[in-house]
């Protein structure tokens, strides 16, 4: 394979293998008619819930955490700890949301006659994709980045790939490095088969349920909307779906609070960095960047955009993680994956502030069980000479050491600075782009969620800076 | 599934990208080694043996040739041992609960 020669048929390939002429929604400058893009699928929501019922998809309980929130309530202010929730995704088909965010795309392939289904995730969308191919009939290929040079597999990569396998998907696992999306075009190329990308409007549209449905549990739950949703954040689609069906129902005022574990200081394309990430998705290695650039995906523009969303966005350790993750089986009776605890980590801060009628949701849980595990994750760490100790949040340091808090009031959350996100894409806008038409600012004013003043003022400064 | 002659699920490993066909803009270490690639798949030759080259049909139906890793496959991640770092989570936080403290 020649990496060059194939990323050079990528538009081609793109429009093929989704069928979406991405270059009809562009505008002349930078951006696109979003909500047009958006609608592209054919899909309304009434649509999409039909054919998530037909495929097992949705519905999942939304519970309460009483002995957390208790646990809240101890160490807060009188008067202060918010109820928290936590929607169980875990009880989708393949064992977490991302059903929802496959249903479509296996949905499309099918009726549109492609003969299969290709996804590029070392994720459980990969497990998600597989499963709602098999309810269709259709063969699936899952390209991993699954393990070093020294052959060394991350846990929970392999265990997501023997789950792909189960449901009967050809699994492509291969070493670390950035050319697995060359890979994944080729044997679009080479197949024929739909580009099951979770970055299509397909893959976001599917997770709109997602927020739909909490908000109208929550409301039949607690009288009222929540106050804030907690979104584990990584490419962005997570945020963006579940944002998209809180206003769809009505919910426009319910805060979105993005949450990562932070991975910072670990190169997301390095070998050798690989294997010291004990989270493989949640994290700041896709946060923060696909925040900041979300067209640095597989396709050609990303309808998950993260910063049209978010409210707030904060990270919290990969200790936090674990501890959270023993605290939601021990006290709540719910063993679950890693995804849905990050946030819960931080909702378990955040909800300390606000008044005890306010209602927090974590958006989602996934399955657990072998390669996901915290013990799985802390064995290999260890292995790999990462030091494991008992201790506050600020002797955590990505690589090198992970710090499980000795108690409830260790945990805490590391503010993200949304405008410093905003800085970060325009910059790289300005880069791109060299000068902007009204239209362009516009866009970049929605597509960032701020005023078309700040971003002027910002592309201004921006011009100073860089002389 | 029609070449072959034994439902045998194996797994082999091939080179998918040697160094000096590896992308431009990646770190060094990752530049220093090749782009590898698993699969597993059923068994078209019968008689190979462990690093072997082998042929294997997917799930998918495509076939793929690679040296051959393992004739029995079978999964490599597990748990972990038990830390008391983790074991000390619940029973704490449950004492908490109580109102008993922490510590």
């Amino acid at each position: 394979m020649n990496v060059a020669e194939v990323l050079g048929r990528k538009e081609v390939i793109l429009q093929d293998s989704t069928g979406i002429d991405y270059a009809g929604y562009a505008h002349r400058g930078c951006g696109v008619d979003y909500e047009a893009l958006m609608g592209c699928t054919g899909y309304n929501l009434d649509q999409v819930f039909q054919i998530q019922r037909g495929m097992g998809v949705g519905g999942t309980p939304l519970v309460e955490l009483t002995n957390l929130t208790a646990l809240v309530r101890r160490y807060a202010e009188p008067g202060k700890g918010a109820r928290l929730f936590i929607k169980d995704e875990a009880a989708n088909p393949s064992g977490s949301f991302k059903d929802r965010r496959a249903s479509l795309p296996g949905h499309y392939a099918k009726h549109r006659g492609y003969p299969g289904v290709l996804a590029a995730t070392s994720g459980n969308y990969g497990a998600a994709v597989a499963c709602q191919a098999a309810k269709c009939s259709l063969p699936v290929i899952v390209v991993q980045e699954a393990f070093d040079s020294r052959g060394l597999g991350q846990p929970e990569i392999l265990e997501k790939g023997r789950r792909c396998a189960a449901f009967g998907a050809e699994v492509m696992q291969l070493s670390v490095g950035p050319e697995l999306f060359a890979v994944a075009l080729a044997t679009l190329e080479e197949t024929g088969y739909f580009n099951g990308s979770l970055y299509t409007p397909f893959a976001v549209q599917g997770v709109e349920t997602l927020g739909y449905e909490l908000a109208e549990q929550t409301k039949a739950q607690t009288g009222k909307y929540p106050r804030m949703v907690m979104v584990t954040h990584a490419g962005g689609g997570n945020v963006t779906g579940t944002a998209r069906g809180l206003r769809r129902a009505g919910a426009g005022n319910t805060e979105i609070v993005g949450v990562s574990v932070d991975l910072s200081g670990l190169h997301m394309a390095s070998d050798s960095d690989f294997n010291r990430k004990s989270f493989t998705t949640g994290h700041t290695g896709f946060g923060i960047p696909f925040a900041s650039w979300p067209d640095r995906s597989d396709v050609p523009f990303n309808a998950a955009r993260s910063l049209r969303y978010l409210d707030s966005y904060c990270t919290v350790t990969q200790g936090e993680v674990f501890y959270i993750t023993e605290a939601l089986a021990q006290l709540e009776g719910l063993e679950r994956g890693p995804a849905g605890n990050t946030s819960l980590a931080a909702a378990c801060v955040l909800a300390a502030d606000l008044d005890q009628d306010e209602v927090v949701v974590v958006q989602e849980t996934e399955y657990t069980g072998a390669g996901k595990h915290p013990t799985a994750q802390l064995a290999l760490a260890r292995s790999l000479g990462i030091e494991i100790t008992l201790g506050p949040r600020n002797l955590d340091k990505p690589g090198e050491r992970i710090a499980i808090p000795e108690n409830w009031q260790q945990l805490g959350v590391t503010p993200v600075d949304l405008d410093q996100l905003r800085r970060s894409y325009l910059r790289r806008a300005a880069a791109q782009q060299g000068t902007f038409s009204t239209a362009d600012l516009d866009f970049v004013a929605e597509d960032l969620n701020t005023k078309r003043q700040w971003v002027e003022e910002q592309l201004h400064s921006i011009g100073e800076e860089d002389g | 599934m029609s070449k072959q002659t034994q439902w045998q699920w194996v797994e082999i490993e091939r080179v998918l990208l040697t160094p000096q066909q590896r992308a431009d803009h990646i770190p060094d270490d990752t530049k220093a080694v090749p782009l590898t690639m698993r699969a597993a798949g059923f068994l078209l030759d019968a008689s190979a043996a462990p690093g072997d080259k082998a042929r294997i049909q997917t799930p998918a139906g495509r076939i793929w040739e690679g040296t051959l890793l393992h004739r029995r496959v079978q999964p490599s991640h597990g748990f972990g041992a038990f830390l008391p770092e983790l074991q000390a989570v619940g029973p704490t936080l449950r004492r908490a609960l109580k109102g008993d403290g922490e510590h």
